[in-house]
């Protein structure tokens, strides 16, 4: 694949278009194209099925927790670090905000900000034990992991379903996506739609987007990650740098912790199992380094979808048994480690 | 406790230094422990001789349920720890291959039928195999990581995604179950000797690293690549190669663990077999006191870490902390572990310690030691 | 403040574990002056230039900067940065992942948010002004080492600083570029900057500064103005005594530099490495010293790693005492008997956290096998035996190498190879960055090895040590060989003239 589209630019760009790009914007340029290739093979190959705006809008439905996720982590892996508390944290919050909901009597406005909180709590301690404490990310978000597992059966042993009413509505609610729906085999005109956890999702990426292009903040995280060291001798704040980059990610934990909560609408500790693996995978499908210093959030965005799509597409391929999932996933992320690898090492003999 | 003022300031630095020394984060960890069961239920250290579901008369206590039940994670801890050594990262998919290394004994050993009358193959054939296909298995997550660069958790990530269904597929997701007396004591008891088989394969496993260390350059190597890959090169050592033994290593210390896990249940379920276990052989490592990002290692410190973090589950177990609420304690425990060693923390309480001695040589004895020792617990 | 005074220190003290590194030093820098704060290594330059830049938080003494009245308090880089001193350190200190006109004006723009056309239009211009070619969009790591280090002074230099500090910016730039860099120098220095300028190059010292502070062992010698102190004085109070060890080195090198008529040990013929060198011959005979010579860049470097086996060979022949042998690996050259010392000793030589013991057997080690460790008592023998003999001071054979001083670490690389018992050591800038006494003591060595019956290879910077040291000289330009002088061609003007080229 690299080899192809490496050919490929050179044929009808200037010489050294790949070598003059930057680390970043070469993964991206990657992650986007493979995302486009699949998703044109599920097209042929799969049936219409995939071509319908509601397939596509599905994938964001189910996904959009996930991608806000893994926008906090690639904030954190750009910065260098990991968060591997993510998933548990999305778990914890779903449990409290149901028992709020349900066993509290707490409203929706309330268990928002209880998520945010959470969120904050998480984000807060884990940035002080990596920043200023210097502790190694890794095992900082290990513990919060097991401590977020804990406390979700803490809170609540239980799966259950809310009743809330309000929350009820608001998890109902279905936005209408004009000019996409699709007619159904009854001749019935059927709207596309999107949950509110997409646009949540959206605004998220946007944001983001913009944070670690146009602002301070988001080019330190950037500095930071690519050498440390450097980056404090040019009077970069890097303790306060790595405790924000934690803090967004704790923040970004509990609203998308909140959107997995409106779209499943129960708490159960088994809730966004295996999320943070999701969330790294699909980082590092977005071209986002474990190193540090690299990465970009609409490749993140285009690696959450890959994922997704490469697992839309075992699922109607037939091989219905479930680890066929797991198994292409993995391979998946094999295949774009050793690109990652292999373009970066060529890109530097190039040099 | 002396009164004059050099005493003080040398006892300071006896203290000090040993601060410094790696084994003491765990050993420190683990004088809390028995010293807190010690306060709260002193019977918590009694063996008595109970009988196993043979009926044969074995020792029993919780003593020997953490010992027993350490021996999986000690073993994983030892080639963890080569691992963290050398690549300078951790292998997240232990706990997956050890269920492949599972899956693979029962296949061996049962061949397609769920519940074979006799052994389809004899026990050694089955444990050669099963070492065969975890070194493997190492060996991939090696060579991605020596070969290809890739930073090992993330690398490991694929066999983590991958590693239970792919133990699922070997044995068309049936879950066989092994009916032989004599494989059951590799995880139980044999007849006659009242300790825990593990307990000696993890014995063993512990002298057979030390025996390596000893007679090969392996921990030299290790160390030297891990701390500066470009002058180990330039000094004849080959860092790739290095860095994939480490891995195979670990591979066969996976197929030991797994070898035994299949042998206390004579099956396995391939979700929920040596589920987290990665997660407690990391903490084994770092508890240890080794840096997670590679170089010097101390391997006993590890062992020893292990041992530890079974003490402490088994002693949440003891006061009913509920299984599924067993990761929170355990998480708080080990942060206050893990803070207390951070350098920069320790650097803080020994100018404290420091500041304190200077100011109260004279008055009292210093409470120091023992109020590190409630943090602690 | 004393009138003209930029910056005043007074009293400075910082102790480390151990070391007392700057006790009581006093160091002022006026206005529009280059001032050299000159010190072997562990004198304490870079501890005083950390405490001032607010790297490390002193144990005493005050910082007064000029226009106010209170002493300073400089607890960070960026503290250091707000109140008017810019720094550009030795090693790069630029992130490699951002682009260059990022890394020049990272942490000190104003605003929550970054202005690329802003800041791109503006780096264009420095640069230009300056003229590094490197381009403002462009991500650094693709620029080479000297662009890098030029960008770090750009970005020093366009930050209206009143101070501006150069911690051995020359080290990796060729004589064009600190040509380049002393005109800067010079212009800031008109403009009013005082300057504080460390080099290990007496020349430059004497060509741009106007003042020189010396500090020996963590306390202060003194200042002088530039005009009072001749280098024969510089050196001895650096050194801390009366000594005339370089015209000694000196003679005993012209004695030493006979042509040897040995055998050859090593012939390399067409040979090619990745690194992009031309293919080049080489051969070197039992007994003899010889070196590569060039500018930086111009691939002596490469050459010598072509033939240890440090980078990819693509092709060639190397014969060793007749015989043909292939070197594909720097395994394969050890077993040879050739040794390298790397040029650089941080990235390829020290394996920082081991022991000084560990980094003294780690070469003998390898060369005996990974089935035949040697034991704790007879690695702590040989250990003993270095340290004695190469007169390397560190606090136990135990001590991690990387709290030792430049010049010590290096000697444990040479006792490494020593140990090593090799036929052919190469030894690859080995004086670089370290404190004069030692690298009389390394150059020494050479020619004693060579006494001994060994083939030797030095590559330094500084000519006078190659004419010291070397009885032949390859010269190098443009990563091609392009001479080979002997006997009565070796001479400066003679060297200059084939480094330079076009008869």
């Amino acid at each position: 694949m690299a080899r192809k589209m490496n050919e490929k630019m050179n044929g009808n760009k200037k010489r050294g278009f790949i070598s003059g790009m930057s680390d970043t914007n070469l993964l991206l340029l990657i992650t986007v194209v493979v995302f486009v290739v699949m998703y044109a093979s599920a097209v042929i190959f799969l049936g219409s099925g995939f071509l319908k705006p509601q397939a596509f809008f599905n994938i964001l439905n189910d996904n959009a927790s996930l991608i806000i996720l893994a926008c906090g982590m690639s904030l954190v892996m750009i910065t260098g670090g990991i968060d591997i508390s993510v998933g548990t944290l999305t778990a914890l919050v779903c449990m409290s905000c149901a028992v709020h909901l349900d066993f509290n009597g707490g409203s929706v406005l309330t268990a928002v900000l209880l998520a945010l909180g959470i969120g904050l709590a998480f984000g807060a301690v884990q940035g002080f034990l990596v920043a200023y404490l210097e502790i190694q990310p890794f095992i900082v978000t290990l513990a919060g992991m097991f401590f977020a597992k804990g406390m979700t059966t803490i809170v609540n042993a239980t799966q259950f379903n809310v009743a809330h009413e309000g929350f009820q509505a608001l998890k109902a609610t279905r936005l209408y996506v004009p000019g996409m729906g699709s007619v159904n085999k009854l001749g019935n005109y059927v709207p596309a739609y999107v949950e509110i956890g997409v646009v949540v999702a959206i605004v998220t990426v946007i944001l983001l987007f913009m944070l670690l292009r146009w602002t301070k903040l988001g080019r330190n995280f950037y500095a930071v990650g690519g050498n440390a060291q450097s980056a404090n001798m040019l009077g970069i704040n890097v303790k306060n740098t790595k405790f924000m980059a934690h803090l967004l990610c704790g923040l970004l934990a509990g609203i998308g912790g909140f959107v997995y909560f409106m779209h499943v609408g129960s708490g159960s500790p088994s809730h966004a199992a295996g999320a943070e693996m999701n969330a790294i995978a699909a980082s590092i499908i977005g071209g986002t380094m474990l190193t540090g210093g690299v990465g970009n959030i609409m490749g993140t965005f285009f690696g959450v979808l890959s994922l997704s799509t490469i697992k839309n597409i075992v699922s109607s391929l037939g091989l219905d048994e479930a680890w066929w999932t797991n198994i292409t996933v993995a391979a998946m992320i094999c295949l774009f480690l050793v690109i990652q690898s292999l373009v970066l090492r060529r890109k530097g003999k190039s040099k | 406790m002396s009164t004059s003022n050099k005493t003080a300031a040398k006892k300071g630095g006896v203290i000090s230094g040993l601060l410094h020394n790696q084994i003491c984060i765990p050993l420190a960890a683990l004088l809390a422990l028995v010293i807190f069961n010690l306060v709260m239920d002193p019977s918590f250290f009694e063996i008595k001789m109970g009988y196993s579901s043979a009926g044969d008369p074995v020792l029993s206590g919780y003593l020997i349920t953490i010992l027993d039940n350490a021996s999986e994670l000690v073993i994983l801890a030892i080639g963890m720890t080569l691992v963290t050594a050398a690549s300078g990262g951790q292998d997240i998919s232990v706990g997956a291959t050890i269920a492949i290394a599972g899956s693979v004994v029962l296949r061996v050993l049962c061949g397609t039928e769920s519940r074979p009358d006799e052994l389809q193959a004899p026990i050694f054939v089955a444990f050669l195999i099963c070492c065969l296909v975890a070194m493997l298995f190492g060996a991939f997550n090696g060579v991605l990581v020596s070969y290809f660069n890739i930073q090992p958790m993330v690398a490991t990530l694929i066999l983590f995604t991958a590693g239970r269904s792919i133990a699922a597929w070997i044995n068309n997701n049936e879950l066989p179950i092994i009916d032989d007396a004599v494989f059951g004591y590799f995880g139980n008891f044999i007849p006659g000797i009242p300790i825990p088989t593990p307990i000696f394969i993890a014995v063993a496993c512990m002298i057979l690293i030390a025996l390596t260390l000893k007679f090969t350059t392996l921990g030299l190597y290790s160390q030297a690549v891990g701390i500066n890959p470009h002058s180990s090169r330039l000094n004849g050592i080959d860092p790739a190669k290095v860095k994939l033994i480490t891995y195979i290593i670990l591979g066969l210390c996976v197929a030991v663990a797994g070898f035994i896990k299949v042998s206390r249940f004579s099956t396995i379920n391939y979700s929920v077999v040596a589920k987290d276990i990665e997660m407690d052989a990391i903490l084994a490592v770092a508890l240890g006191g080794n840096a997670l990002s590679g170089g010097k290692f101390n391997m006993g410190a590890s062992i020893l870490g292990a041992y530890v973090i079974q003490f402490l589950t088994t002693t949440l177990y003891k006061f009913n902390v509920v299984s599924s609420a067993l990761p929170a304690y355990k998480a708080v425990v080990v942060i206050i572990l893990v803070v207390l060693s951070a350098p920069v923390v320790r650097q803080k309480l020994n100018e404290i310690f420091k500041k304190f001695n200077e100011r109260k040589t004279a008055e009292k004895p210093t409470d120091g030691p023992n109020k590190g020792a409630k943090e602690a617990a | 403040m004393q009138e003209g005074a930029v910056l005043e220190m007074r009293g400075i003290c910082k102790h480390f574990p151990g070391v007392k590194a700057l006790q009581d030093v006093d160091f002022t820098l006026r206005e529009g002056e280059i001032h050299a704060l000159m010190g072997e290594n562990g004198a304490g330059k870079s501890t005083l230039i950390k405490v001032l830049t607010g790297v490390y938080p002193k144990d005493g003494g005050q910082i007064y900067i000029a226009g106010k009245d209170a002493p300073v308090k400089i607890s960070s880089p960026q503290d250091a940065q707000n109140i008017g001193i810019s720094t550009v350190y030795q090693e790069i200190t630029l992130c490699a992942n951002l682009t260059v006109a990022e890394n020049m004006f990272i942490g000190r723009t104003k605003g929550a948010f970054t202005k690329w056309k802003d800041i791109n239009e503006r780096a264009g211009r420095i640069l230009e002004s300056l003229q590094i070619p490197a381009s403002p969009t462009q991500q650094l790591a693709s620029c080479s080492i000297a662009v890098q280090q030029m960008v770090a002074i750009a970005r020093a230099v366009d930050m209206e600083c009143k101070i501006l500090i150069l911690d051995e910016p020359t080290s990796s730039l060729d004589e064009q570029e600190v040509a380049k860099l002393f005109k800067l120098m010079r212009d800031l220095k008109a403009k009013g900057v005082g300057i504080l300028f460390v080099t290990h190059f007496l020349d430059q010292v004497y060509e741009v500064c106007d003042r020189i502070t010396v500090l020996r062992d963590g306390k202060l010698v003194g200042e002088y103005a530039i005009e009072n102190l001749p280098r024969v004085q510089l050196v001895s109070k650096m050194l801390g005594k009366e000594l005339d060890d370089l015209s000694e080195i000196k003679k005993e090198g012209e004695g030493e530099t006979v042509v040897s008529d040995g055998a050859p040990v090593l012939q390399a013929s067409k040979l090619v490495s990745d690194a992009g060198i031309k293919p080049f011959d080489f051969a070197i005979r039992k007994g003899e010293v010889n070196g590569f010579t060039g500018l930086l860049g111009s691939g002596r470097s490469e050459c010598v790693r072509a033939i240890f086996g440090a980078d990819k060979v693509l092709g060639g022949q190397v014969m060793m005492d007749g015989e043909k042998v292939r070197i594909t690996k720097p395994r394969d050259a050890m077993k040879h008997g050739i040794g390298y010392l790397p040029e650089d000793r941080k990235q390829d030589g020290i394996v920082g956290d081991l022991s000084v013991r560990d980094n003294i057997i780690l070469a003998m080690q390898v060369m005996q096998g990974p089935m035949k460790p040697a034991s704790r008592a007879q690695a702590e023998k040989f250990a003993d035996e270095y340290i004695a003999l190469l007169d390397i001071k560190t606090a136990s054979t135990e001590t991690p190498i990387k709290q030792l001083s430049g010049g010590n670490q290096q000697k444990v690389i040479l006792a490494r190879w020593l140990l090593t018992d090799p036929v052919y050591l190469i030894l690859d800038e080995p004086t670089r960055g370290i404190d004069i006494g030692t690298k009389i003591e390394i150059q020494k060595l050479a020619l004693k090895l060579a006494e001994e019956g060994k083939s030797v290879t030095f590559i330094s910077s500084e000519i006078d040590e190659m004419l010291r040291t070397c009885s032949r000289l390859i010269v190098m330009r443009d990563r091609k060989v392009v001479g080979e002088l002997t006997g009565e061609d070796l001479t400066q003007n003679k060297i200059m003239a084939t480094i330079a080229g076009g008869e």
